[in-house]
Formats: structure tokens, sequence, C-alpha cells
């Protein structure tokens, strides 16, 4: 029997989420932002998520979307005040959304560490400031560093070029942000793909994420892209 | 407390001479991490005689200029979220090792702007106290640049010192600026304040002083 990781549908794919999960969504805006794996957790219902992500979305697509739908509890970010944003911005100005701010550094190096199997590390970003409060701090070499803990997650749910039935990816450009970390630091990622290919098609040296990191695959040929969905003034569901 | 009557200020240089002041002193072969805003206006101004290698920290090292409308790519953008596009002997990499690139010692300059600078070098930048807090990278950028420029306004729109004896708001990073170009002056931190490198044409020592919280010397 062959490996295959890629699943019939959304439902097969999202079978496993629950209620309360922790959720690590790739993408810098819109770029690798899984937008179809969110629309289906909104139609699934699932509540009480926890989403760890660069930013908190824009409009009433996506990762916005889901947040309108009162799905999230709480939103771990580093810039959650974007241009287009709707639905965070109203939640939190009315206290119902809970936000924990991290450096955008710092949050890329506590994904990627929780992937490694580091559970900390000192760094020399936030020294000083109000996000260094409460965190331990060493001295090396006469400066002062802050540890930083591990962040990981039950689920990633990443965007992806393309695919093989490995898991092996390819992203596109600067919509590999976030995505590849995210599926080492998590238990289980879902990856949305717009083509899979045979395993001998991508060239074992382009590889960026090895299938080791990947566990469920979804073809999503055509995936909406937020900026004209927005203009569009597309909303979900 | 300094407060200037804006009808009275000295107009300053321009940001198009800020940020040619600026590029002047980015040397061939430099990584450059330039803020959104008025540090982008920068690349503008890179003479002719030297190569810059332009960072943007979602994952993207050889930046070019924003593309023609028919050739934009939402997947291809900068750390503001605008299209961009990729120089030849450009490069993607995934967010952490874009910002190894600055945790990491590796970016030679960033560039990026202000609310408030303390004499020993503090900069506030990210956030006013009030609304949703955002940092973005600014913390990691500061903390990890070899030189730190910031591009400023020498006074906020209400007339008050940008440049200050020590930081009301927020810090993003506590004794990290190198180098301040304000419309009035460029300035470096040193231990002793603010040094003046070069003092706009229009303005005296003395004004300038009247204008800092903060000791200024030449």
């Amino acid at each position: 029997m062959q490996i295959n990781k890629i699943k019939k549908d959304m439902t097969e794919i999202l079978s496993n989420v629950f209620d309360g999960a922790t959720i690590m969504v790739g993408g810098f805006g819109e770029a690798g932002s899984p937008i179809e794996l969110l629309h289906g957790l909104i139609d699934k219902g699932t509540k009480d998520l926890t989403i760890i992500a660069n930013n908190s979305g824009n409009g009433r697509v996506g990762l916005g979307a889901l947040i309108g739908q009162r799905q999230v509890k709480k939103v771990i970010c580093s810039f959650a005040r974007s241009a287009k944003g709707v639905t965070f911005p109203e939640l939190y100005n009315k206290g119902e959304i809970e936000l924990e701010v991290v450096p955008q550094g710092t949050l890329a190096e506590r994904i990627r560490a929780a992937g490694s199997g580091i559970p900390g590390f000192y760094t020399a970003t936030g020294v000083g400031t109000p996000l260094a409060e409460g965190k331990e701090e060493k001295i090396f070499n006469g400066k002062k560093y802050i540890l930083e803990e591990a962040l990981k997650a039950d689920f990633a749910f990443v965007k992806a070029e393309t695919a093989d039935r490995y898991g092996n990816l390819t992203y596109n450009k600067t919509a590999r942000n976030f995505n590849p970390i995210m599926c080492m630091a998590a238990d289980t990622s879902l990856v949305q793909v717009k083509n899979i290919l045979e395993p001998n098609e991508i060239n074992p040296e382009h590889v960026i994420t090895p299938g080791i990191f990947v566990q469920s695959l979804i073809n999503i040929e055509n995936p909406i892209i937020e900026t004209n969905a927005i203009e569009e003034g597309m909303t979900y569901p | 407390m300094i407060n200037i009557n804006t009808n009275d200020l000295i107009k300053g240089w321009d940001r198009n001479t800020i940020a040619s002041k600026i590029a002047n002193d980015l040397p061939h072969s430099s990584y450059v991490n330039l803020g959104i805003g008025m540090p982008e206006l920068v690349s503008q101004y890179i003479k002719e005689d030297r190569e810059i290698i332009y960072h943007s920290e979602n994952g993207l090292l050889g930046m070019g200029p924003s593309p023609n409308e028919n050739e934009i790519d939402l997947d291809l953008i900068n750390a503001g979220k605008k299209p961009v596009s990729i120089l030849p002997g450009g490069s993607f990499c995934h967010h952490a090792d874009s910002f190894s690139m600055i945790r990491g010692g590796h970016i030679d300059y960033c560039v990026l702007g202000a609310m408030e600078i303390s004499v020993t070098g503090d900069l506030a930048n990210w956030s006013t106290g009030k609304g949703i807090p955002a940092v973005g990278g600014a913390m990691d950028l500061v903390a990890g640049a070899k030189n730190v420029f910031v591009m400023t306004q020498h006074l906020t729109k209400d007339g008050k010192p940008k440049l200050v004896q020590k930081c009301t708001l927020p810090l993003t990073g506590a004794a990290v600026v190198s180098r301040i170009y304000s419309d009035y002056a460029v300035l470096d931190i040193t231990d002793t304040g603010f040094k003046v490198i070069q003092l706009n044409e229009d303005i005296t020592i003395e004004y300038l002083q009247s204008v800092t919280d903060g000791n200024i010397y030449q």
C-alpha cells in the first residue's frame, strides 16, 4: 500500500479538528493564507479556538470571517491592526476576544523552536519594552536577553503551491512566510495546495517542506484571492 | 516642557532631502531593511556608484520597486503588504530564516520612523498606548540590525520635541538607535548627548537646542 496524504474533501481533512484547539494559520496578510481551510472550519462550526498567526484577518473572508463568526477566543499575533481588518477590532474593542502581542521575529522563532524540540530560547528582542514584563532575564557577555518559550499548536492550517502525495511542499514567492515553520510546530498540519504532482515531478532539491512535517493535503486549484474578494464585498458564510 | 507654536517653526529639509542624506550614508554592498512609509523613499536616492540589497522581513532578500499594474502578483509583497518585485540575485525564505537575518546581526542597516528617541538611544515607535497594540517586526529590527537609523521630523505635529531626555511612550527597544536624521539635523547618539553631525543650513545650534529636550553638542 502506498502513502497518500491527499484527502478527498474538506469534511475529511477537518474531521479531527476539535473545539478549544490551538491552530496556527499561515500567511502574511493574504499571501499564503489558507482561506478555504478556514472557511471549512466555519462550515464545521468549531469553537473556542486559539489562533496563532501573524495578523488577525481582513474583511469578512478567511481568518477575518472565522473571527467574525465568534469561533475564536484568543489570537496570538504580531500585528492585529490591519488596514482592512474589521472583525477583530469589533470584538477586541468590546473585550470579547483576547490578544497576545508577540514581536514578529520572536513569533517566528517560538514556532521554529517548537518544531525543533527546543522548549525556549533567549533573545534581545523586546528587552526593556512592555513585552518583556514578567519574562526571565539573563546576561550573556554583558548583554541582557529575555527568555521566550516555544509555541506549539494542535493544528497548522497552511497554503502551499505544489505538493505530492507524501506531503512534500513548495510555495510561491513571499506566500511562503510562516507556512513551513508552522508545519513543523503543529501536531497535525493540514495543507491546501494548488497543484498536486506525481512524486517524481518535484525536484528533491526544490522541496521546501519535507513531507514528514505534513499530515493531510487537500487540492484547492483556484483559491480565493482575498484582495479581490474584499473589493467585491464577499463575506463568508 | 518645550512646546513650540507650530506657526513659528523654521521649515527644515523636506523628506526627499532627508532620504538622500540617508542614502548617501549607506555603503556599497550593504544589506538594508527600510521601514514602511517615509524610509521607503531612501531607495530612490541611492547613487550609481553602489549596489544595496533590500531585505523585506516577510521573506524576501533582493526586493525591487513596485511593479507595473499588469505585473502585480499578490504572492509577492513587502512587509507593508504592498506588491513589490524581486531583482536578479534575489531570494525567498521562510519567516524564521528571514528574522535570523535580522536577529543574527546580518542586516547592516535598518531605517525606521520614530515617535520618540531618547538621549540614550531608546526608541518608541510602535504604540501610542491607545488602540489595538500591534508591533510587527520593529522590536526585532532595532534589537538585531547592526545600525539603526531613525528618519523623523524633529518635532511632533503639535510642536513637541521627539528627541527627549526620556521616552514617555512604550519602548520598541532600549539603547538601540545609532543615528537620527531629522528635518533639522543629523545627530549621533553618544554617551554625552545628541552629537550634531550635520545642521540644517537655516538653523542655528541654539535653535536646535531650543527644540530638543536633551543635551546637544557639536
